[in-house]
């Protein structure tokens, strides 16, 4: 089974993500078990999935947090997409997510972040990280989380900025 | 000047160790050259068309003699003894070795300097008015809230990969000489009727591809407001800016498509939620930043008698009367001026200074202006606080050391993008052109009678030489290969900011001097007393320059 970094530590992925549908997302098939669906998928298919417990959402990086909003605490875990590194609208959404919409389970990096990302991405309120390059070291990749330990601004895992913090 | 604490120094140590991580993971091939990309801009390392490129900081252009030798020092131990000063007031050097980064910016860190998001997608360093806190039209001293705005800015986790590069400058003056209508954000400060403190907003300006002048979308931001309304502002830029095409992605493109009132509109809504979080300023906050920009401990000095011994020295030395008249400024502290050294003597690219100059600066700053200096973003340096008493015995010394070229504000006072002698960008050389025009008006005489002209040029679209706001603007082009320079007139970055008009056909650099010179010549034949370039241009209209520019030689 492959493996994410989560909390810190490097554990079992036991969540499967379901790319987006080719066709209509009404029709697209949501398998059994633990899945990661679009949230395209989850809007579309909401009174049919309503009951089920093992479902989380992701967003992509052209996808508001608003479409999951006040829903967010009915996951266990959703999902923010970067379909590429160097597009940074996660941070915000993860932002949202957190502050805005007062998720407090599993929010996780998916697809092609790197590992230079995590300090910051920790700091906007995510705590999971599943890289799409099956190659990566996760332990070396770990070790990033601990670049940057005092911060100017305010953020998810430190409301109080430096200047409310000062001696 | 901003010191330093344990906070920041801990902040900057863990960046240093950071980058030194990445650089090795770079060379030993485990980071990616595409990845490693942002990580080196964003610690101000450029791949340029000789060398890297290295951007350090000056925060909002200050910075102390003991900087100053720290600059000089890695100038001549790990550059080739120069280094440059840019348009966001930054230190540049040209010839770096990647492998020696991580060790120029371990000892730019013992004095308090860096490199931090001096390039890439992020929040780039703010920058402000050279004479803040000395000048007599200021309203409000715009460093403190500079170097809350560097704070907030530094290492921001939701902030450091946007959509395109971001810029913010600020002033405190009637007068602005930051530019705040051509950046990203601009913040103007303003007092309101009951005399508090506020920002009016601009938002959108810039120069570049699509040039464009900034819309005021808050007229009055009370100052306890100003980190909240930025993070709205970047929010909104970060989620809703275009990705797609890297012409487009600015933040002033943006503002265009939604219009400003929309734009404004989703600011406000996303500001509502953060405006009451923990970024509001709090009070201690804004005197703990105002504490580190006193007054430094001026004397009592008499102006009228000071003012009557520097007349008497300027009248037996008619080159001290021209430096006078043109590099030193008054001050709002009876008998003392700022004085700005010239980095544009004739046949020195504009800008570039040498590690011996740094040094020299750094004694003058000490023995003539409490150990601070202001870089400027027409690429000068200026030392704020000196005694008039004092003013002849520095003009000498500067004289000596080769910045006493007394032409601030005048046409050889050129703001000058590195071109394609240095930048892998540029679609022409722009050094060159700066000095056979400085070589075309060599008659100081001449020049002086011209008064203030902005001649600004850049090597390419990208407008680091900012030519889109110099009264005359010159922009390199390529042809079909051959370099070319296209002139645009009627730009202007001050508070009536504009952007130029392009003349016409472009030119080829041999005739550039000429161009010029025919330019000057309309001026002068159409002028009214006092009139400056701009003032004419705006009043006569292109099209007398055209003819006499365009004109079959007869």
């Amino acid at each position: 089974m492959p493996k994410l970094i989560k909390d810190g530590l490097i554990v079992e992925n036991t969540w499967t993500l379901i790319a987006k549908p080719e066709g209509e997302a009404a029709a697209a098939e949501v398998p059994a078990g633990q899945v990661i669906i679009p949230v395209s998928v989850w809007l579309a298919q909401k009174e049919t999935l309503q009951t089920r417990t093992d479902i989380g959402v992701w967003l992509d990086s052209d996808e508001s947090a608003e479409l999951i909003g006040a829903e967010a605490n009915r996951f266990p875990v959703i999902g923010v997409n970067f379909p590429l590194f160097m597009d940074g609208r996660a941070f915000s959404s993860a932002r949202l997510l957190r502050e805005r919409y007062g998720f407090t389970g599993e929010l996780r990096a998916v697809g092609n972040f790197i590992r230079d990302q995590l300090c910051y991405l920790r700091r906007c309120g995510v705590n999971a990280f599943a890289f799409a390059n099956p190659e990566i070291n996760l332990d070396e990749a770990a070790k990033s989380l601990q670049d940057l330990q005092e911060y100017y601004q305010a953020a998810v895992d430190q409301p109080l900025p430096l200047f409310r913090r000062r001696a | 000047m901003y010191i330093y604490d344990e906070y920041d120094n801990s902040i900057l140590r863990q960046r240093v160790a950071q980058f030194r991580g990445q650089t090795e993971r770079f060379l030993a091939g485990e980071l990616p050259p595409e990845q490693f990309l942002p990580l080196r801009l964003q610690n101000g390392l450029y791949v340029q068309r000789l060398a890297p490129m290295l951007r350090i900081n000056v925060p909002y252009g200050m910075i102390n003699s003991t900087q100053i030798r720290k600059l000089a020092h890695i100038a001549r131990h790990y550059d080739k003894g120069y280094c440059h000063v840019s348009t966001r007031q930054n230190i540049q050097y040209n010839w770096p070795d990647l492998t020696e980064v991580p060790d120029i910016l371990s000892e730019l860190a013992d004095v308090g300097m860096h490199g931090t998001q001096s390039s890439g997608n992020c929040i780039r360093n703010t920058t402000s008015d050279q004479f803040a806190g000395t000048a007599p039209d200021e309203i409000v001293d715009p460093r403190p809230y500079c170097e809350i705005i560097r704070q907030w800015s530094s290492f921001h986790p939701e902030f450091a990969f946007l959509p395109r590069k971001f810029k913010i400058a600020v002033t405190g003056s009637t007068q602005d000489r930051a530019a705040v209508q051509v950046h990203d954000i601009g913040l103007q400060i303003l007092l309101n009727e009951k005399g508090e403190v506020g920002f009016q907003v601009y938002v959108g300006g810039g120069l570049g591809r699509t040039p464009c002048i900034g819309s005021a979308i808050r007229d009055f931001l009370p100052e306890e407001d100003l980190l909240s309304y930025l993070e709205a502002i970047l929010r909104v830029y970060n989620l809703y800016g275009r990705r797609d095409n890297k012409y487009k992605a600015r933040i002033k493109i943006l503002v265009r498509a939604l219009t400003p009132e929309v734009f404004a509109q989703k600011v406000e809504a996303e500001w509502q939620y953060l405006k009451d979080g923990y970024n509001k300023l709090t009070r201690d906050e804004i005197e703990r930043a105002k504490g580190f920009f006193t007054a430094p401990a001026y004397d009592t000095i008499d102006n009228a008698a000071a003012q009557a011994a520097v007349n008497a020295q300027a009248s037996e030395s008619v080159a001290f009367g021209k430096w006078l008249q043109r590099n030193v400024r008054e001050h709002k502290v009876p008998g003392y001026a700022a004085v700005t050294l010239s980095l544009k003597p004739t046949g020195v690219a504009p800008g570039d200074i040498t590690d011996s100059q740094l040094e020299i600066i750094a004694n003058l700053a000490d023995e003539f202006s409490f150990g601070e200096a202001r870089t400027t973003h027409e690429q000068n340096i200026v030392l704020a606080d000196v005694k008039k008493t004092e003013l002849f015995t520095l003009w000498q010394k500067a004289k000596a050391a080769g910045f006493a070229t007394p032409n601030i504000g005048t046409i050889t006072d050129i703001i000058c993008c590195p071109g394609g002698d240095f930048c892998s960008l540029a679609n022409a050389k722009s050094i060159p052109i700066a000095e056979a025009i400085q070589r075309q008006f060599e008659d100081l005489d001449y020049v002086y009678d011209l008064g203030d002209i902005d001649l600004n040029i850049s090597g390419c679209m990208n407008a680091c030489g900012h030519h889109h706001v110099g009264h005359i603007g010159i922009l390199g082009v390529d042809k079909a290969g051959k370099e070319f320079y296209q002139v645009q007139l009627g730009g202007n970055a001050s508070n009536d900011a504009s952007l130029g008009d392009v003349l016409g056909p472009s030119f080829s650099a041999e005739d550039m001097p000429t161009v010029i010179q025919k330019l000057v010549d309309v001026y002068l034949a159409n002028r009214t007393a006092e009139e400056l370039f701009i003032d004419t241009y705006r009043r006569i209209g292109a099209a007398p320059f055209k003819e006499k520019v365009y004109a079959k030689a007869n």
